[in-house]
């Protein structure tokens, strides 16, 4: 086929893909989050790795995540192209055909399972091939367009990053990488209510049935509130485990604090008010959970940094 | 006779062309550097050591040897 169209002058020949568009098929910044937690989760583990399996470790680990990103836009590619905020990826725009990126998911999920199965062990490269599966059949094609409790439950496959690289170092599963898997599960339903309370998204237009619009926006606010009050023991249930310790509890009680009074501000106030200050609460509590996940996993990185030295843990 | 551009495929997808060459590079390098650091973790050579074609009484176990 492609060699019947060389015949073609330049402005007829369809657009070629290149390798950023491929690129952008794994979504990067989501992958740059799936790698900072694997790397705290391979590394706050009391086990030594060698540093190149750890980082072959984490390339699988990151190239897993972005197969099964290039999975879900290959399944979503109908509603990407109704909403303003995915018009513009890889498949919508034209750049990269559906079937390329279904055959670079496929291609790299296997790569990467496998990859992470002769590196480090058979638990970390099963909990990958979960975490895919989870991702691009569970999330995308199951639960996104039938449920508004698509974001808590889908949440699980952003949240098994730590706990692949922990049991990349350890080769089993604990209730440390537990509750870190749990940290990142319980944070994902407000952190991305606040941002769907302040963006005017279209996933109505697309079908997506997302809380704000089924349920409503004062029913969202309640929800946030009482995700936030969840994610409170799980958050300082971490610091009691082998991978906490004071610079943890510290850092989490403060965060706590900061984050429940941001949520408790969202649910005490309506649209109306809302809209009279542009929504500035709402993005603060949004900026406010990013640097929550951020600092608590760097808190657990400080507090393994300092254990050889005798101030890590309880 | 020298390598030549013989078509404008090839400048239209160097970008690819480069960028596959590159992966392929990367995976030679990924499994070479786990081939030296799994043989090194070994620890003790003679763990890396067995019989190729020909019988090699120097790394037969010696009889009792495990009691």
């Amino acid at each position: 086929m492609e060699y019947i169209m060389t015949d073609m002058t330049a402005q007829d020949r369809p657009y070629e893909a290149s390798m950023g568009d491929y690129f952008a098929l794994l979504k990067p910044r989501v992958m740059s989050l799936v790698i900072f937690t694997a790397l705290v989760g391979l590394l706050v583990a009391p086990v030594p790795v060698h540093p190149f399996i750890g980082f072959v470790g984490v390339l699988c680990i990151a190239v897993g995540a972005g197969a099964s990103g290039a999975l879900n836009m290959w399944w979503d590619a109908d509603i990407d192209a109704l909403m303003k905020r995915t018009a513009k990826r890889p498949i919508p725009s034209g750049r990269v055909q559906p079937g390329e990126a279904l055959g670079i998911g496929v291609a790299l999920s296997g790569f990467a399972i496998i990859l992470l199965g002769l590196a480090t062990n058979l638990l970390a490269a099963g909990l990958l091939a979960f975490t895919i599966f989870f991702y691009a059949v569970v999330y995308s094609m199951w639960l996104k367009r039938s449920t508004p409790h698509n974001i808590v439950i889908g949440g699980a496959a952003g949240a098994f990053p730590p706990m692949i690289g922990w049991a990349v170092a350890t080769g089993n599963v604990t209730i440390d990488s537990v509750l870190m898997f749990a940290l990142i599960f319980m944070w994902t339903p407000p952190h991305f209510w606040a941002l769907a309370l302040f963006v005017k998204t279209d996933y109505g237009d697309a079908g997506v049935p997302m809380l704000t619009e089924t349920h409503g926006r004062d029913v969202t606010r309640r929800h946030i509130i009482v995700y936030a009050l969840l994610l409170v023991p799980v958050a300082i249930g971490l610091g009691l485990t082998s991978i906490g310790g004071p610079i943890y509890m510290v850092t989490s009680v403060v965060l706590n604090l900061w984050f429940v009074k941001g949520c408790f501000d969202i649910w005490r106030r309506d649209d109306a008010a809302a809209d009279a200050d542009n929504y500035a609460v709402e993005k603060q509590v949004f900026k406010i959970s990013l640097y929550y996940l951020f600092l608590h996993f760097g808190a657990l990185l400080v507090q393994a940094a300092l254990r050889p030295y005798g101030y890590g843990g309880w | 006779m020298a390598i030549h551009v013989e078509h404008e495929i090839h400048e239209r997808r160097k970008g690819r062309n480069f960028g596959l060459l590159g992966l392929l590079f990367g995976m030679i390098a990924i499994v070479f550097g786990l081939t030296i650091v799994k043989a090194v973790e070994v620890g003790d050579a003679s763990k890396l050591e067995a019989f190729d074609r020909v019988v090699r009484p120097a790394i037969i176990p010696a009889e009792g040897a495990a009691e």
